[in-house]
């Protein structure tokens, strides 16, 4: 008897987790690449936005001076971070959908078996998912500036990493979300119950003292919000100057609910009825 | 060649392995070995607990009672050692339809951190081994449940595990397509010293030379060499000792 070669172990050398990662990034990109719909969706979403609704909040809604900007600005100004933020809380979900997918057509097992430590290939799936809306999140911005939206130069270098962190945030609320999904059809609750209000309670179509002339309880359910923070984090990395209080609490969110989504991780989840020979 | 403590190891070594459904029980105190270099049948109706053992073996399920060591290896404790050297084929069709059949076994590769250098190449070798080269830039999408199969299969040995787990791979292919996959990884076994543990309901997968246990409502009925057990039993196949160890049984 011929008897096979033991199989390399991997463990003490870094190129398989990384190469891992770039399979993983690989494979969302080719993803992403192939479903025009979600890519040409990613981008219509935040620009119809920005078209139609902030050129008709531009004359209803007056803004005095905020941090971080020094003088006026205009809405369509005003809503880019936000806008950014949409596109990376949609992208967010749309993993957390990806990952509930995965699961039903049996690929997640696939990654689940790999040798690598299962926490690692989860935060590889998020980071791909980040990598996705980072480059949503350019091409917007490009075509934001094509159309006459001025903004710091260096903003737009200075916004890579605060995108990875929000990008990351959000991604990680999606995944804790995908662990308590059973089913793709659980979905469209997720639109209505996170995505809607996590947008609307936030700063990313008005300040927070404006929500607070109106309301005192929905301006602390804004404050609370990790969405505000990731906006106000985007806003002022755009602008180059750092708020303490929005990556601080960005940055916390991301531990929380990457701790919780892994922690809640459960593979066997989707198992019922298809297996249990 | 002179074996080594882990190859000389059982490929699977399953000692007092529980496992319940709520109070279901699905698998009640197994014990048993999977011999190194062997096809091994693991036959069972549905409902027998074939498909919780692989889901335990793969670490899609957690252990609840019991211990699984993968040569030598405890796959609970040293699970990348154990996991490196197994190869999975699930009973759920695992490919990305939307990748083509190249494409899945680069993520594949990616995924247990294979290096980029002669990949390719190992990519197409196991391809051809299994006539899919030709598909190999066509999207899973376009092919039939076999031709998906051999892919699986395919990807499963991609890294040449010592260890290839097989989850009622034939289920719903025809009897062409069965008998070349089944021809397959009896090759493979034979050849290059595979282990194999194939999980099925078909007795006519398994031949007479092949190890067998046999599983029922969660535990083990009979376990050993096809031939030695038809002896035991006076039986002349493998479907007459199916029916007299399992389908002889009052149903609960």
């Amino acid at each position: 008897m011929t008897l096979m070669p033991s199989p390399p172990i991997r463990r003490a050398t870094l190129s398989p987790y990384l190469r891992c990662l770039w399979g993983i990034v690989w494979r969302e990109g080719l993803r992403f690449y192939q479903q025009r719909g979600r890519f040409i969706a990613a981008l219509v979403r935040p620009l119809v936005w920005l078209l139609v609704f902030a050129a008709g909040f531009r004359a209803a809604l007056g803004l005095s001076i905020t941090a971080p900007y020094e003088t006026y600005v205009l809405y369509e100004v005003y809503i880019i971070p936000g806008l950014i933020g949409m596109i990376q809380l949609f992208n967010g979900m749309q993993s957390s959908l990806s990952l509930v997918y995965d699961r039903e057509m049996g690929s997640m097992k696939v990654l689940l078996t790999s040798p690598l430590p299962r926490w690692y290939l989860l935060i590889c799936k998020l980071l791909a998912g980040c990598a996705v809306s980072l480059v949503q999140v350019y091409i917007f911005l490009a075509i934001s500036y094509a159309i006459g939206i001025d903004l710091p130069l260096l903003g737009y270098l200075a916004l890579a990493p605060t995108l990875i962190v929000t990008g990351l945030m959000l991604g990680a609320i999606g995944m804790l979300l995908s662990t308590f999904i059973k089913q793709l059809e659980n979905f469209a609750g997720v639109m209505n119950f996170v995505i809607f209000p996590a947008f609307f309670l936030s700063s990313a179509l008005y300040p927070l003292w404006k929500m607070r002339e109106s309301s005192e309880l929905l301006y602390w359910l804004c404050a609370l919000n990790p969405f505000t923070h990731a906006v106000e984090f985007i806003r002022f990395s755009l602008y180059l100057k750092f708020s303490i209080e929005a990556a601080g609490w960005t940055s916390l969110s991301l531990l929380i609910f990457l701790g919780a989504a892994i922690w809640a991780y459960d593979p066997q989840r989707g198992l019922d009825g298809a297996g249990r020979g | 060649m002179a074996l080594t403590e882990n190859e000389a190891a059982a490929g699977i070594q399953i000692s007092d392995l529980s496992y319940a459904y709520g109070a279901k029980k699905a698998l009640d105190n197994l014990s048993f070995t999977v011999k190194t270099g062997r096809f091994t049948a693991l036959l069972g109706p549905n409902g027998a607990g074939k498909s919780t053992l692989y889901h335990l073996l793969t670490r899609i399920m957690k252990l609840q009672a019991g211990q699984i060591e993968i040569f030598g290896s405890d796959l609970n404790r040293s699970s990348l050692t154990a996991m490196t050297s197994m190869g999975i084929v699930f009973q759920q069709q695992t490919l990305d339809l939307d990748l083509t059949v190249r494409q899945n076994l680069r993520y594949f590769a990616a995924l247990h951190g294979l290096p980029h250098r002669g990949l390719e190449d190992q990519i197409s070798n196991r391809l051809s081994s299994l006539d899919m080269l030709e598909r190999a830039d066509e999207k899973v999408r376009a092919l039939n449940g076999g031709h998906r199969r051999r892919v699986e299969i395919a990807r499963a040995l991609l890294h040449e595990p010592k260890l290839l787990l097989l989850d009622e791979p034939t289920v719903g292919l025809d009897v062409p397509s069965r008998k070349a996959i089944v021809s397959y990884i009896h090759k493979q076994c034979q050849e290059r010293g595979l282990t194999a543990l194939w999980a099925t309901h078909l007795v006519d997968e398994v031949l007479p030379e092949d190890d067998l246990i046999l599983l029922h409502r969660g535990s083990i009925r009979a376990q050993g060499c096809v031939a030695d057990l038809l002896k035991k039993h006076n039986c002349d196949d493998v479907a007459a000792l199916f029916e007299t160890l399992v389908l002889a049984e009052p149903v609960e």
